[in-house]
């Protein structure tokens, strides 16, 4: 049975066949001002990739933010759910599940089969998420993808109050006029995310094994200070930003089974 | 999905509205009729006023700051004039959507802002002190304000000494009603709004208990615009009667089986005022089959509650049930004072504990399936310990959510991301819409 998860995102769609267990093929495509569109391509892309037409299909589930958007979808999942049922099959010892997309982090709490028990949602400020990384890579005049490797170099930690995105921009300005090094700034921009990060799972409290997605995922210096700030080792894995599609491709085939 | 159970509109509707109407144009008309204004909050004690004559028409600032916050239009004109006015956007939203009513002179029920003869009012959370302080400034300083202070700790640990700090306000308060109106105070007349009293805010929790039964006879959204009547005015007949009604009627809906959600599955509360400019929310919950039963904020605002005796909680027994006969003002008071200093709103203000205890009594006895904390940035009052009350409600093992808002201040309101997080939780009990 073929089917596929569809997360529209804020900043991207991303689409994901699967097949049984196994996943034919990835896509993701900017969300822009059309998520409708972006969906639709998004669809497209991935079923050009496994070779397959929609009619192959046994379900379509959505999830994302836009995911009533996504006019093709026969079912919708939140994020949260469909998290819960990646990381249970990919790391079943995993009990707390932290997700930092482009305008959101969370936190879920799951039990052994899955089930969300509970969780805490950060979406109202932009310092706990990732378009905030993009935000100081801006002010500092690097490539976001730089941020992670360059914090890694850092060799001292500089503070940051960094209670919302505008005021952490200003705070950047200040800390380069102060002549602080570029990647001790870095350090402190991922820090200062991390430390709201890790708030909002103490929320929820942690348990582990604690297990982190989302494009954030990817930032390996925003990594580092979360592990820090938690003190303990997170599971990623190997592609963070499909862990939404995975759970939503995982609820499409249960809603095929009858489930 | 076909509907579980039968369901209809409430009789008394209309009359719900028709006197929450007359009240506001009562008040707005009074002097037309050589009748006074006063105005104070929803706690303050209504039935003191109530001795200078049945032509002393209150308003008071809660219910109608919640009018102005349901008009998202004229709410954020009056955030608007207050700020320009200087004052900061973290108060009380019910406070500032009254402060805006007097700053643009506008009544939310249409001409000037009717400005009140003397202000009663009492003091338990912090902005009961400044509210009126501020509005007497705006409204011109020769309004007459006396103001009972009630923080006298939690009910359990009321002492003689500490019910007769109340009591002693309220003689000097019914001294001065005479002194600034002119007018001869009446004990019969504050005896019967006593009793009066004691029978709306019983009655009240005498509807709220009905709604234990599965299915929930009333929803919580239903329920704004009943328990209402009990801020405006819970010491007059009208509000007492109109109660008495509304009893018969939801037990007859018990009786008939009639429920608020027709496919009811799963119940919930919430707690705190909600955000009124989107009370959608409930109407969205119910999608799932799911029913907000009431919450401590709508069951023990305005009613009054005793531990039966099979340890659960049902209504409070009225002076006249207790077979108690006032006799005279001293005694008219001390009732009205240690009845009222047992409101269960008050108590959380003195520890969170005590709220979470009452949080907890009722998730189990109304038979709760999940909670919905609104974290209230409107009011720090019902606000105080939240976060508190979260931790102990999951502990006893029931599933909660929260999501940020203000009651009166819908630009801290972020509507599709609380309908995500309902999506999320109702997911995570086991609904699908
Ligand atoms: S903060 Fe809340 S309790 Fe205090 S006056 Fe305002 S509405 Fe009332």
């Amino acid at each position: 049975m073929t089917v596929v998860g569809i997360d529209c995102g804020a900043k991207n769609v991303k689409a994901l066949i699967l097949e049984e267990d196994k996943i034919l093929a990835k896509s993701s495509v900017l969300s822009g001002f059309d998520q409708k569109a972006a969906a639709q391509e998004a669809l497209d892309l991935v079923l050009k990739d496994a070779s397959l037409k929609k009619e192959d299909l046994a379900h379509i589930t959505a999830t994302g933010t836009g995911k009533e958007e996504v006019g093709f979808s026969l079912g919708t999942i939140t994020e949260v759910g469909a998290n819960a049922k990646a990381i249970n099959s990919l790391f079943p010892s995993v009990r707390t599940v932290i997700d930092v997309g482009a305008e959101e982090g969370r936190a879920i709490k799951i039990n052994d089969k899955g089930k969300v028990i509970d969780f805490a949602i950060n979406e109202k400020c932009a310092a706990g998420a990732g378009t905030f990384t993009e935000t100081m890579a801006r002010a500092l005049e690097i490539k976001l993808e730089e941020m992670g490797s360059l914090s890694l170099k850092s060799q001292k930690a500089v503070p940051m109050n960094a209670q919302c995105a505008v005021f952490a921009e200003s705070e950047v300005v200040s800390l380069i006029h102060a002549k602080h090094a570029k990647e001790d700034i870095v350090r402190a921009v991922h820090d200062a995310i991390a430390d709201r990060i890790a708030s909002m799972v103490r929320k929820i409290g942690i348990e582990k094994d604690v297990a982190l997605v989302g494009g954030v995922a990817r930032n390996i210096g925003f990594v580092d200070s979360l592990k820090r700030d938690l003190n303990l080792d997170l599971l990623i894995p190997d592609d963070p930003e499909f862990s939404c599609a995975l759970g939503a491709a995982f609820a499409a085939a249960e809603k095929a089974k009858g489930g | 999905m076909g509907d579980k159970y039968k369901t209809e509109s409430l009789k008394c509707w209309d009359k719900a509205k028709e006197i929450r109407l007359n009240y506001y144009k009562n008040f707005a008309e009074a002097h037309e009729k050589g009748g006074l204004r006063w105005a104070g909050g929803a706690w303050s004690f209504d039935a003191i006023p109530a001795g200078l004559g049945d032509d002393v028409y209150p308003l008071t600032g809660e219910p109608y700051a919640a009018s102005i916050a349901w008009n998202k239009d004229f709410a954020l004109k009056c955030h608007e004039a207050v700020e320009k006015a200087g004052y900061a956007r973290d108060l009380c939203s019910y406070m500032r959507n009254y402060w805006g009513s007097i700053l643009l002179n506008k009544y939310a029920f249409g001409g000037d802002f009717p400005k009140p003869d003397f202000i009663w009012q009492d003091h338990i959370c912090c902005s009961h002190a400044k509210w009126y302080q501020v509005a007497r400034d705006l409204e011109g300083k020769d309004i007459p304000m006396y103001c009972i202070d009630v923080s006298i700790g939690p009910f359990e640990e009321l002492t003689d000494n500490k019910l007769d700090y109340v009591v002693g306000q309220m003689h000097d308060g019914i001294e001065w009603l005479e002194a600034v109106t002119g007018r001869k105070y009446d004990d019969e007349k504050l005896i019967r709004a006593v009793y009066d009293h004691c029978r709306s805010e019983s009655v009240w929790a005498e509807v709220c208990a009905l709604n234990k039964t599965i299915p929930a006879p009333l929803d919580e959204k239903t329920m704004y615009s009943l328990y209402v009547h009990g801020t405006l005015n819970k010491s007059s007949k009208v509000v007492a009667d109109f109660y008495e009604e509304l009893l018969d009627e939801v037990k007859d809906r018990v009786k008939r089986g009639i429920a608020a959600v027709a496919n009811e599955r799963c119940r919930v509360m919430s707690d705190t005022q909600p955000p009124w400019a989107f009370l959608n929310v409930f109407r969205y919950l119910e999608k799932y089959g799911c029913v907000s039963v009431g919450s401590l904020y709508t069951f023990g605002l305005i009613g009054m509650w005793d531990i039966k005796e099979d340890g659960s909680w049902g209504p409070r027994k009225t002076p006249q049930e207790e077979g108690i006969e006032i006799k005279d003002r001293d005694q008219a008071l001390r009732i009205l004072a240690s009845w009222e200093l047992n409101k269960p709103e008050w108590q959380h203000f003195y520890a969170p504990q005590l709220k979470s205890e009452m949080m907890i009594r009722i998730a189990k006895e109304w038979k709760l399936n999940g909670v919905l904390l609104h974290y209230n940035r409107g009011c720090e009052g019902l606000s105080l310990g939240i976060a508190e009350n979260r931790l102990a409600l999951k502990e006893a093992g029931f599933p909660v959510m929260i999501f940020e808002g203000n009651m009166g201040d819908e630009r801290e309101f972020d509507e599709t991301q609380t309908m995500t997080r309902i999506d999320a939780f109702m997911e995570s009990l086991g609904l699908e819409k």
